[in-house]
């Protein structure tokens, strides 16, 4: 039984809670991340010249290293968990407001004129044309941020144990087991894949009226948002 | 009625849409607004159900100043209807269809069984009801935004374009369904179209619009034809009014002549005592009484005429039914000059001339009053 998964006492944890706590980690960041940008985005889609400023300001944020948002953050949130997910959930909205403002904007203007002609107010159409369409390019913006949320969890560690999986790097090197240090890789990669699967599920199952084919690609990050992708690929830098 | 008083559109940039518009929308009838692109046909459209507010002016239904009533309820009791049909890609075709019954609070049951009812009524096979639109032609997608529009019967119909997208063929088929589906249901219908032939068509009255949002004339169609207000109005008709015109008279005074009709199987005494000196050809007919084709008597063999000898007959028309329109082209078009007249069920009535024709079209224009005016 002991082995293969058997980690350190002084993480306080077995590998599947770790598992655990690493998921939490890293997608409750991405649900408030997406919670903040569907306001953000819808208006950004209402007032055109606000789109420019906000798209700056997502990604100059990206562009602060996490340790530097430690730093900030300790004084008010301590070493918690909080502390590492305030910084992912930032870094996930330079993917999500594009997603989201382009997603809402390919909604075709003749549609959205039915949608008025026919007696809908702002806010059905927001919720039952809107958001609907722009379904799968949420959902492409869904898989970019948490794949990338997955992977940079681990820099938690920073602040006390804080990284889920990523812990193990740590120990990895303290104790000399390599075997804590590849548990800690591939976990990863593992969950990133299959948080990866998850969602091309979810989204043929919402988009049934997509026409087949189309959809099928494997969309690369690039069909949320060309620029934000460079970036993306250089998480483990963080 | 509908009533467009002295209604301004100027947009934020300045661009006059529309200029001092007035004119009533009558009830139950179908009003079209045709003029080139850019005369302000859309905006009127859309000052109707308020999608755009007038500048200047009011508009009036039943008495009632539409700014007076909320807006969301002012455009639930009017189905709009687009080019390219605007439906909604993630719904499937019956639940497009329910959405305005949804939104006025029927449930999904009443609302779903309503839709399937308007599904036959504009001529959707029912197996595409849980299909989704980008499963279906161009034309089916334009007959579901007609269902759409119909679905919670609202008294008035706003058309903007809506078959324009589709191939001439589909087009004439959605024509002719939208004055089938009129007849049935008396629609206050306003319908937006740049095509002046489509306007002619199915309009009851006809506003042609110039440049600028000007109204140049507003006029039942044969009336438009008849006596165009202005140079624009004429230019706009075309240089085929003349012949375009007579749509506007039936065929059924046309005189036929019985005489010059053989069945397929004539005896040479049937062949003789049928031929006059006045028609240089018989028309010879199946044995179920449709048209074969034209042959000189001498060449016909008596017993068992030969149908593959026989000159064309070209399309008849149906006396009953078509118009001056019709028959002339018919007999322009056969090779004899003579057009063959066919009732409802396919079975010759009879032929007539050219001459006969272009006698019956001079005899209705002298009778049309409208025809006197532009003489002057
Ligand atoms: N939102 C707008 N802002 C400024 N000008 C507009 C706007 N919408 C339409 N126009 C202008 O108003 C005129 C009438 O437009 P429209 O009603 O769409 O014409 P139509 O439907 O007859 O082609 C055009 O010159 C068009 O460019
Ligand atoms: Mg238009």
């Amino acid at each position: 039984m002991s082995g293969l998964f058997e980690i350190p006492s002084d993480l306080q944890n077995t590998y599947w809670g770790l598992v655990v706590l690493h998921l939490r980690l890293a997608l409750v960041p991405v649900a408030a991340g997406l919670l903040v940008a569907l306001p953000l985005a819808q208006l950004c889609v209402r007032l055109r010249w606000l789109y420019p400023p906000v798209l700056w300001v997502t990604t100059v944020l990206y562009a602060v290293p996490s340790l530097a948002f430690f730093v900030v953050l300790i004084d008010y949130t301590g070493q918690t968990e909080t502390t590492v997910m305030i910084p992912l959930a930032v870094y996930s909205l330079v993917v999500f407001v594009p997603a989201l403002v382009d997603g809402v904007r390919s909604v075709p203007q003749e549609t959205m004129d039915a949608a008025t002609a026919m007696g809908l107010g702002p806010l059905r159409r927001y919720l039952q044309v809107q958001l609907p369409i722009a379904a799968p390019a949420i959902i492409a913006g869904l898989r970019v941020a948490t794949v990338s949320s997955i992977s940079l969890v681990s820099v938690g560690m920073l602040i006390g144990n804080q990284g889920g999986l990523g812990n193990l790097l740590n120990d990895g090197m303290i104790y000399h087991q390599p075997r804590l240090i590849w548990l800690s890789v591939i976990g990863t990669a593992v969950l990133a894949i299959a948080a990866d699967a998850a969602l091309v599920v979810l989204r043929t199952v919402l988009t049934p009226w997509m026409p087949r084919g189309r959809s099928a690609a494997r969309p690369a990050p690039a069909e949320a948002r060309p620029e934000p992708a460079a970036p993306v690929l250089k998480d483990a830098a963080r | 009625m509908i009533r467009i008083d002295s209604v301004t559109k100027r947009y934020p940039d300045g661009t006059v849409a529309v200029d001092r518009l007035s004119l009533d929308i009558p009830d139950r009838a179908i009003t079209v607004f045709v003029g080139p692109s850019g005369c302000g046909k859309t905006t009127t459209l859309r000052m109707i159900n308020r999608m755009i507010e007038p500048s200047e002016g009011t508009i009036l239904i039943d008495g009632k100043d539409i700014l007076k009533e909320p807006v969301n309820t002012l455009r639930r009791s009017m189905g709009y209807v687009i080019q390219n049909a605007g439906l909604f890609q993630h719904r499937t075709i019956i639940d497009n269809i329910a959405t305005v019954p949804r939104l006025l609070g029927w449930d999904k049951a009443r609302a779903r069984d309503r839709a399937r009812e308007l599904m036959g009524r504009v001529g959707l096979d029912p197996a595409l009801a849980k299909r989704y639109p980008y499963q279906l032609s161009g034309g089916q997608q334009q007959r579901v935004g007609v269902a759409r529009a119909l679905a919670a019967d609202p008294p008035v119909l706003l058309m903007d374009e809506p078959f324009s997208a589709v191939d001439p063929i589909v087009r004439k088929g959605l024509q002719d369904e939208l004055l089938r589906i009129q007849d049935e249901l008396g629609k206050t219908i306003v319908f937006v179209t740049h095509d002046i032939d489509e306007a002619v068509k199915i309009g009851t009255k006809v506003a042609v619009m110039r440049t600028g949002g000007r109204l140049a004339q507003f006029a039942p169609p044969a009336e438009l034809l008849t006596d165009p207000a202005d140079a624009f109005v004429e230019d706009f008709l075309g240089a085929d009014r003349g012949i375009r015109r007579l749509s506007f008279f039936p065929a059924a005074g046309l005189p036929l002549l019985t005489t010059p009709v053989v069945a397929v199987d004539a005896t040479a005494e049937q062949i003789a005592a049928r031929a006059t000196p006045d028609v240089p050809y018989l028309l010879v007919t199946g044995l179920d009484g449709r048209p074969l084709g034209w042959g000189e008597p001498h060449t016909l063999t008596a017993g068992r005429i030969d149908p593959a000898r026989l000159i064309g007959h070209g399309r008849p028309f149906e006396h009953a039914t078509e118009s001056l329109r019709a028959a002339l082209d018919c007999a322009v078009l056969s090779p004899t000059g003579w057009a063959v007249a066919v009732g409802a069920d396919g079975r010759v009535t009879g032929v007539v001339s050219q001459q006969t024709v272009a006698e019956a079209i001079r005899s209705a224009h002298a009778a049309a009053p409208a025809d006197e005016k532009a003489a002057r």
